[in-house]
């Protein structure tokens, strides 16, 4: 067995196990451990990956592209997993889940994980289309695990909203296989990536601009992109906090990777065509609206969890916005942007899981004095933030840094409407953060039990990215954005 | 290429594939709620026969494989489940008149003639020959969506987003003689649990709200406005 | 076409033609009623019993309504003379007779406008209140109607480039089977406007004096004897027009296109047979149909333009292909 075996297939196996798992004390632990033993497979998988280039078996193709985001998702499925455990455990008590229902919450995360990764490790267009669209159907009754009506109407928004996108997608890839089918000499390979990528230069461009649109606007659901972006604050808000931090570190992610490869296959048939930019432009567009947006909602927010969903949104913009753009710089920054973004994010839902824990609601109103009743939740918000928001010395400035710098080259009156996005963005998460933080505590409030290790490890990593980025690290993302781009950046 | 170049067979797959049009009109002014699932059964049907007639005139067997499954899928067993569904939930006199017929059949017309304006760019000679049965399920995608904007009763959205990945079916059928089978299945699949999951939420839907008529769910949306 | 303009031969033809019109309409309308009365067990009058009802009525006296004008004398004989020149520009055994250089599916429509036109101010003349009641319903439904019928028409006209009925059928004829989703959308269209124009379930019903529903028979209450014959002489024949047009136009086989006396005999059988299924179709829809709401007329109607629209679209779609 392979390893790429191991680190797709062991989730799959585990939430059938855990579907029979009857004590959810146990499912926890199990859920742990099956994270673990996937993240370390991984590790593995992405050293060969790195030492041979790229990675082939019929149906899977991984680059350096890819593979670092297989880590990313792993990392992020275990330390999400680790504090999933007690917390759920918690919640339980306190919301009266039903044992079936953890049942259910403990084989679909593990669902969930499969579908991630096997999104990011398929080679087959058409795969990448319905493991996305099952990571949809693994999470919509994640959303809906309380069962209130709120939570009830937010997954079903999900559902709707995500599955039209979806569909709209899938119509994008039939018009790709569609266009494949007179070029390939085989054309039931006319949905292989690898394949399609060597062809690029003689699909029709027609057919690909138009597959462009439905791909941008049925993948760019699931990124979160305005006009399309409405699920996204419902759903982080009303599901329970471990699926709000994979969904805004993995699930948003994967969407976006799956946009970029299809914009991949567009450029290369589009290239030489008076329309050679189109698939950036649209991407840019729908980026830099998203970005501004969001921000600008940021202000209006009362519920911790939908203030950073619309954060998420803001981020996923810039970093459509960025591969938009294109050129190494541009989308050197972007990749690296999507990890500390997606480490920086679980990061925050985790804390805030535990503030909302402690304040015993999600208002923001009264979620007061985090840092007198807690101070490692106090912190740890407070450093999250700092991060979120683009403060040296954490990596997330690094990366938008590098994107002005890119955006400064060519666009550079763009670079106004980005740095007064990001100032607006600021000051809607600063105006919220303070009082939640520093104010005084209500009578009464007490400290939880809560374990920081798995947001101290990933604002750990992403401070040590915005110190300096490893070599390993930078020749791997270098690697990502020769691929993508056809030149390196280092 | 005029229609009287193709053969029999393949006029027919034009046929039917505008009869599936035509029911996505139905379904669009459809008031019964028990019509618009038996229409939706129709359709379904209809699909299934493309994708037989599909495979008999490019000898493909594998397509016989996916006619199967969309009629045992889409013309039966899911049309079967919202019409259980439909009984237990005691919707089967629910009828919703459309609020402006002419004007919702209006816009399913511009739909047409956008579907078939967003494909007229494809020009390249070989490909010229099938995209207008692309623009015809590209019709039938948007009406679906049209569907799922203007109606109001929640198993009318879903028949609605049924109808956009039947559109999706005609495409992937008729345009490029299907696609893979493991793609296909796993469509397919996702469209069972999706079917199965709506059915979930009719009853947490209707136990939230005490009706199916999910433009009531507006608690959140109040959230943002504040 | 010149020399068969002059033919004596071809020209008595095209007058064989329209007599047979005339007098094949009541044997029609008394086929449906047959089929229909058989449908609900009932034995139904013979085949000439509408002959007869025509007889009967020419024999007796025309009462005319004292507060009428002339237009109400001179109606009927519009109605009926304009029907009858619909009638006879359609083709019925052959075609490129004489007649189909004129007989265009404007025309056509023109035709029966004039006639709907003179109907419906006779229903108004006599100032009775179910005379405007049937006059004004008449208009609601043949203003949509008449939409939806030339959009259908045009439907035909674009797949055989003329708006000669006479050309269309000869186009059919020529190309063979072809299966044109276009054809399908523009007969259920056309069969919809026919059923509305010519009264028939679920629109009107022929055979009912009820006064909530009705709107052809509405309309010529005031009339008897003579004029009375003409105007239920003209909606038969209307009736018969519109079933030669649909089984001309969609199922053009055996019509004659050469004038042997074989041809001719086989162009006979042929639209016999063909009228006599669609009027057990007809009798069929009757039976198992039930009349609406007359604001429902509409929505049928919108149904009819539905389809010839989508036929339209069809055929610049599907059809003529790039």
């Amino acid at each position: 067995m392979s390893l790429l075996t191991i680190t797709v297939f062991l989730p799959l196996a585990g939430g059938i196990l855990l579907a029979f798992v009857r004590s959810s004390t146990v499912a926890g632990w199990i859920n742990v451990g099956l994270s673990g033993l996937t993240l370390a497979a991984s590790v593995a998988l992405a050293l060969g990956v790195l030492d041979s280039g790229a990675y082939a078996v019929p149906g899977f193709h991984l680059d350096a592209f890819n593979v670092y985001l297989v880590v990313l998702t792993a990392l992020v499925g275990l330390t999400t997993g680790i504090f999933s455990r007690p917390y759920m455990a918690f919640i339980r008590l306190e919301r009266g889940i039903s044992a079936k229902r953890m049942r259910l919450y403990h084989s679909m995360y593990q669902g969930f994980m499969f579908t991630m990764l096997l999104a990011l490790t398929t080679d087959n267009l058409g795969v990448l289309w319905v493991a996305v669209e099952g990571a949809t159907l693994a999470t919509v009754l994640l959303v809906s695990l309380y069962r209130t009506p709120e939570s009830v109407e937010a997954a079903w928004k999900y559902f709707i909203l995500c599955g039209v996108g979806i569909a709209l997608a899938l119509f994008g890839t039939v018009l790709v296989y569609f266009a494949a089918q007179h070029v390939l000499t085989d054309p039931a390979q006319g949905l292989i990536w690898t394949r399609l990528h060597q062809a690029a230069g003689r699909l029709d461009p027609a057919v690909m601009s138009i597959a462009f649109v439905f791909l941008l606007v049925g993948y760019g659901t699931k990124v979160g992109l305005v006009p399309l972006h409405n699920w996204l604050p419902d759903a982080h808000s009303e599901g329970p906090t471990p699926v709000s931090a994979v969904l805004s570190g993995l699930l948003l992610n994967v969407a976006l990777y799956a946009v970029v490869r299809f914009k991949m296959l567009v450029d290369g048939s589009l290239a030489g065509t008076p329309k050679a930019a189109i698939a950036g432009h649209l991407m840019m567009g729908f980026g830099l609206l998203s970005f501004l947006v969001a921000g600008l909602f940021l202000h209006r927010q009362r519920d911790i969890k939908r203030l950073f969903s619309y954060s998420s949104i803001e981020h996923m913009g810039l970093m459509t916005f960025a591969f938009g753009i294109g050129g190494p710089l541009a989308t050197f920054g972007a990749l690296l942007h999507m990890l500390v973004h997606s480490l920086t994010k679980s990061a925050i839902f985790i804390t805030v899981g535990h503030a909302t824990h402690i304040a015993g609601t999600q208002a923001i109103d009264n979620i007061r004095g985090l840092i007198r009743t807690q101070p490692a939740v106090g912190w740890g918000l407070l450093i999250g933030v700092a991060a979120i928001a683009g403060f040296p010395p954490f990596g997330v400035f690094t990366s938008e840094f590098l994107l002005l710098s890119a955006t400064m080259q060519s666009w550079p009156w763009l670079t106004v409407a980005l740095l007064m996005g990001l100032a607006v963005a600021f000051a809607g998460l600063f105006r919220h953060l303070h009082p939640m933080v520093y104010s005084a505590a209500p009578d009464g409030q007490q400290a939880v039990r809560a374990n920081m290790l798995p947001v101290a490890l990933h604002l750990g990593l992403v401070l040590w990215l915005g110190l300096a980025v490893p070599p390993f690290l930078a020749r791997w993302l270098d690697q990502a954005t020769l691929l993508i781009t056809g030149s390196r950046l280092l | 290429m005029s229609i009287t170049q193709l053969s029999l067979l393949e006029q027919a797959v034009f046929v039917l594939a505008a009869l599936v049009l035509f029911t996505s009109f139905a379904l669009l002014g459809q008031a019964r709620l028990l019509s618009t699932i038996h229409l939706f059964a129709w359709q379904g049907l209809a699909l299934a026969l493309v994708s037989s007639l599909v495979a008999t005139a490019t000898n493909e067997p594998h397509l016989y494989l996916s006619a199967l499954l969309t009629l045992s899928l889409k013309a039966l067993l899911i049309p079967w489940m919202l019409h259980r569904l439909v009984r237990r939930l005691e919707l089967e006199r629910h009828a919703e008149p459309l609020r402006h017929p002419v004007m919702v059949m209006l816009a399913g017309t511009a739909l047409v003639i956008f579907s078939y304006w967003i494909v007229l760019p494809i020009e390249r000679l070989e490909l010229a020959a099938t995209r207008n049965i692309i623009a015809i399920s590209l019709a039938v995608i948007l009406i679906g969506l049209l569907i799922m904007v203007m109606r109001r009763q929640a198993v009318i959205k879903v028949i609605g987003f049924m109808s956009m990945e039947n559109g999706l079916f005609l495409a992937a059928v008729a345009a490029t003689h299907g696609m893979p089978l493991v793609v296909e299945l796993g469509v397919a699949f996702d469209v069972l649990i999706a079917a199965v999951l709506f059915g979930v939420f009719f009853f947490h839907i209707s136990e939230s709200i005490e009706s199916l008529d999910v433009d009531r769910l507006n608690r959140l949306r109040a959230r943002d406005k504040s | 076409m010149a020399d068969l303009l002059n033919s004596p031969a071809a020209w008595g033809l095209a007058l064989v033609q329209g007599l047979l019109f005339l007098l094949a309409a009541p044997l029609l309308t008394a086929w449906v009623r047959r089929v229909k009365a058989r449908l609900q067990n009932r034995r139904g009058a013979p085949l000439l019993q509408p002959y007869r009802d025509l007889y009967k009525l020419f024999a007796k006296e025309a009462m005319v309504a004292r507060t009428t004008s002339g237009l109400f004398l001179a109606a009927p004989y519009i109605v009926f003379g304009s029907t009858l020149l619909a009638g006879a520009v359609v083709p019925l055994l052959a075609v490129n007779l004489p007649t189909a250089a004129i007989a265009d599916v404007i025309v056509l429509a023109g035709f029966f406008a004039l006639g709907r036109f003179f109907l419906t101010l006779a229903g108004m003349d006599a100032g009775t209140a179910f005379g405007g009641m049937g006059a004004s319903r008449e208009m609601l439904v043949s203003a949509l109607a008449e939409p939806a019928l030339l959009m259908a028409v045009f439907t035909l006209a674009m797949t055989a480039h003329s708006t000669n009925l006479s050309s269309v059928v000869a186009y059919q004829l020529d190309a063979g089977l072809v299966l044109r989703p276009s054809y399908l959308f523009a007969l259920l269209g056309l069969v919809l406007v026919a059923i509305a124009e010519t009264g028939r379930i679920p629109v009107d019903n022929p055979a009912t004096h009820l006064e909530l529903t009705m709107i052809h028979e509405a309309m010529i209450l005031e009339y008897s004897g003579r004029h009375l014959a003409l105007m239920e002489g003209a909606a038969q024949l209307k009736l018969m027009i519109y079933g030669v047009l649909i089984s001309n136009i969609f199922f053009p086989w055996g019509i004659a296109t050469e004038f042997t006396p074989a041809a001719l005999l086989l162009g006979l059988v042929a639209i016999t047979a063909k009228l006599a299924l669609l009027g057990v179709l007809l009798a069929v829809a009757e039976t198992v149909l039930a009349k609406m709401r007359l604001f429902r007329a509409p929505e049928f109607l919108n149904m009819a333009l539905l389809f010839s629209v989508l036929g339209l679209l069809s055929h610049v779609i599907l059809e003529v292909g790039a």
